[in-house]
């Protein structure tokens, strides 16, 4: 109950930082990655904001050996860069690129009126999809 | 540079990484929005309600934010329907085969000082990056 309720609130900072920061709008991260057109380094800021608030919450949060409500921490066990993880980053980057959605700013925008929102993340959803259905061959 | 917006860009990656940080506190779990929604929607494995009330947060936050006062634009997409089929699939299938998007990638894992995130972000930023160029001063 304490854990789906937490999980919860989390979420909804998270969209208020996303909504506050305007990175729930496309233009606003086009503008960032856009960096021989009129470059608008706000989403650099944003990094920044978040990177040293979570740095320095981090030195707290090891320090315990386990989360309030869980028995341990689920941090990702892999370490390696591999070909996998960098083509992945790489298909992810075009897509990002293309719209100036990732999946963040896009579930949030479908809740500030966005058909396109609506329909990339279904498209996202299929993308997930495709992935289980091919992951068996990828190694 | 006249977009550049550093306060709020400041304030909103701050929220970003204080919902990260109680995130992992509280329940144990990485603030990658990928990552919940790939296992929300996934098919088999349980522990699905948390991610799911995390996307229900996601989704909330506008509707907070304008009862609160703070402004947001619609977000606008000047792309056709058809791309932003294609960057969702791309989105999806790139996310989870490269194991997290901004969010996890750029935002946890280089809080946590990951070299397979730095990887990751340098890849994706970059690539994304260069479509915006290709799409914006070369097409």
């Amino acid at each position: 109950m304490a854990k789906n309720l937490s999980a919860f609130i989390c979420g909804l900072i998270f969209s208020l930082g996303l909504i506050i920061s305007q990175m729930s709008n496309p233009a606003k991260v086009l503008g960032f990655l856009d960096v021989f057109g009129s470059w608008d380094p706000s989403l650099a800021l944003v990094m920044v904001g978040a990177l040293a608030t979570l740095g320095l919450g981090n030195l707290f949060i090891f320090k315990r050996s386990v989360p309030l409500f869980d028995e341990y921490f689920h941090k990702p066990k892999h370490t390696q860069i591999d070909v996998r993880l960098l083509s992945g980053a790489a298909i992810f980057g075009l897509g990002w690129g293309l719209v100036g959605f990732c999946p963040g700013p896009a579930i949030v925008a479908i809740s500030m009126g966005s058909l396109d929102a609506w329909v990339f993340v279904l498209a996202m959803a299929a993308g997930v999809a495709l992935f289980w259905f091919f992951q068996h061959k990828i190694k | 540079m006249e977009s550049f917006t550093p306060y709020s860009a400041l304030l909103g990656g701050s929220l970003i990484g204080l919902s990260a940080g109680l995130l992992m506190l509280l329940n144990g779990r990485i603030a990658g929005i990928s990552g919940i929604f790939g296992g929300a929607i996934a098919v088999v494995g349980g522990d699905r309600l948390w991610r799911w009330l995390f996307i229900a947060g996601l989704l909330l936050g506008p509707v907070i934010a304008h009862l609160i006062g703070i402004s947001f634009v619609t977000p606008q997409v000047n792309v056709s329907m058809p791309v932003v089929i294609v960057a969702g699939l791309l989105v999806g299938f790139g996310t989870s085969l490269g194991s997290g998007c901004t969010s996890g990638h750029a935002v946890c894992g280089l809080a946590r000082l990951s070299l397979r995130s730095a990887a990751a972000t340098g890849t994706f930023m970059l690539v994304a990056a260069i479509t915006v160029y290709v799409t914006r001063h070369l097409v």
